[in-house]
């Protein structure tokens, strides 16, 4: 798949976002006033920056409102209301924090849960990609939880949360890594099915439609990451999980802190470079890639 | 409105026979042609004369090569577009209820100004049947020349899609898969068509005519004996040419 830095960005810079918003809401910390005010204008920072960068790839983002109407069926729908929502109610709650002094419990307590739902309606969108094998598995939803829950600790402070979460994350995505391969090995959609030719015998692509490229080879039959997948794997578990933890087990310092989270950023931006140009879209047989 | 209809009235759609196409593209022609003049945005075209023109089409025709474990390897043109699937994934992924399959004839379409140009539909298809207008920004789709089959200004033999209108071939039907009395219902009884990628669940409309096994050529030798070469290695002047060049080029 074409790795749009749109994309990427969206869902690096959103999950942390809305990761660090769900920690804010369950008041771990409990910042106060202009402690609160700095926490959260990062978290809604995150979350909004990468709200607004999804919609750079719209061939009309004037028209988004429209993407609130199908929720019943749609993830992208859901997400954009779960992502409304979470914001607004933990708007209300950083009122509270900041102004206040007050802790509106009920605010945080669904916004947190609601910036949960956010970041698994985000992964959903992937996971529910019958065409894209390596997407359609649980680990999508459960490692964009897990590096936005995890980075979300980074950024607020929550050290040994942080720590633990990142060796945990660290450790499904190296499991994904490997399993995704065999997975996609194993899918039962190939040349002969997409053709229904070749019976008995072998099916081989003989000639494209065309000479040229086109949308659908452009979007979807991206190639060019798959050669280097593994030094930016290596390169990502390193940057996101690796440097950080290392970071937070050394004497605490804010220079120390920033670099964690510098890393970490940094780690998940590859990691999600990789999501995209590795998966492999179900057209590509047609085109014999 | 992005939900799928249990059910439709009609399954409108395709029958293309891999056996008769001649890979001739007049449908790819023809479908750039009609949908451009005519239902929604163009069919957009960038660089057309330049060094990398790319464009959108709802029909594009590949080729495949089929090697039997036996015999020559047979040519195989394979016209995609499409499928009209009764269980579309493109639909149930639009979050603003563009894309649609409609409950009289079961054609999937896109309300172009409901699309938003997110492209998850063309994600969600496995056939690569939508591509982005790259000038217009929305999603484009096959409609099945909704405009032309129910379109009572034109001729009653041009009521049928431009591809199939056009195919010198005779290569491409169509009609109501749903009714198992109609001619592409018959069509497809008779020469076992097949879906594609049906394990993708998407239990598509469109049936595929598998080409027919080929007929067996004897050996023909009666004349083989008399066509024999009469001299294996050449003589005389030819023979002495032979051998000197080989000698100079050694």
């Amino acid at each position: 798949m074409h790795p749009a830095p749109s994309i990427i960005l969206f869902t690096t810079l959103s999950g942390l976002g809305f990761g660090m918003l769900a920690w804010l809401g369950l008041d771990v910390p409990a910042p106060r006033g202009w402690i609160a005010f700095i926490f959260f204008l990062i978290a809604f920072g995150l979350s909004c920056g990468g709200l607004l960068s999804s919609t750079f790839h719209l061939g009309h983002p004037e028209r988004f409102l429209k993407a609130f109407t199908q929720w019943r069926s749609s993830w992208l729908s859901r997400e954009a209301w779960a992502a409304i929502i979470a914001l607004g109610l933990m708007g209300l709650y950083a009122i509270g924090l900041i102004f206040f002094d007050a802790r509106w419990r009920l605010f945080g307590i669904t916004g947190a849960l609601m910036s949960v739902v956010t970041i698994f309606a985000t992964s959903m969108i992937y996971m529910q990609m019958r065409t894209v094998p390596r997407w359609n598995h649980w680990s999508p939803p459960v490692l964009f939880l897990g590096y936005g829950i995890a980075g979300g600790a980074l950024l607020t402070g929550n050290v040994t949360a942080a720590i633990l979460l990142l060796i945990a994350v660290g450790a499904i995505q190296v499991f994904a890594w490997m399993d995704q391969q065999r997975r996609e090995a194993a899918s039962d959609t190939n040349l002969s099915t997409a053709t229904g030719l070749g019976q008995p015998g072998t099916v081989r692509a003989f000639e494209p439609p065309h000479t040229g490229s086109n949308y659908l080879t452009n979007e979807m039959v991206f190639r060019v990451g798959r050669k280097h997948a593994n030094i930016l794997r290596a390169i990502s578990l390193g940057l996101s999980v690796l440097l950080p933890v290392v970071f937070l087990l050394l004497p605490f310092s804010h220079i120390l802190a920033a670099l964690a989270v510098l890393s970490h950023l940094a780690g998940v931006l590859v990691q999600r470079w990789l999501f995209f140009a590795e998966a492999r879209h179900v057209v590509g047989l047609y085109y014999g890639k | 409105m992005t939900s799928l209809p249990d059910q439709t009235a009609k399954s409108l759609g395709l029958v293309i026979d891999l056996d008769t196409c001649v890979g001739c593209h007049a449908c790819v022609t023809a479908c750039k042609g009609w949908n451009t003049e005519n239902y929604g945005a163009p069919l957009a075209d960038t660089d057309a004369y330049g060094a990398n023109p790319v464009g959108s089409f709802l029909n594009r025709v590949h080729s495949y090569e089929i090697q039997p474990e036996t015999g020559p390897a047979q040519l195989i043109h394979m016209p995609k577009s499409c499928l009209h699937c009764a269980d579309a994934p493109c639909v149930t992924v639009c979050p603003t209820g563009a894309s649609y399959k409609r409950v009289e004839d079961g054609i999937v379409l896109v309300n172009e100004s409901e699309c938003i140009g997110c492209g998850l539909c063309a994600w969600a298809c496995p056939y690569g049947a939508r591509e982005m207008d790259p000038a217009e920004g929305v999603m484009k789709k096959c409609t099945l020349c909704v405009d032309r089959i129910y379109n009572e200004n034109l001729p009653e033999e041009d009521r049928q899609p431009a591809c199939v209108r056009t195919c010198p071939a005779g290569a491409r039907h169509f009609g109501d898969l749903a009714d198992p009395e109609s001619d592409v219902s018959k069509l497809v009884a008779d020469r076992g068509g097949i879906e594609l990628m049906p394990e993708q669940g998407t239990a598509p409309v469109n049936r595929y005519l598998p080409p027919r096994p080929k007929d067996e050529m004897p050996e023909f030798d009666v004349l083989a004996p008399f066509l024999e070469p009469v001299a294996e290695e050449p003589q005389g002047f030819l023979g002495w040419l032979d051998k000197t060049l080989t000698k100079v080029s050694g």
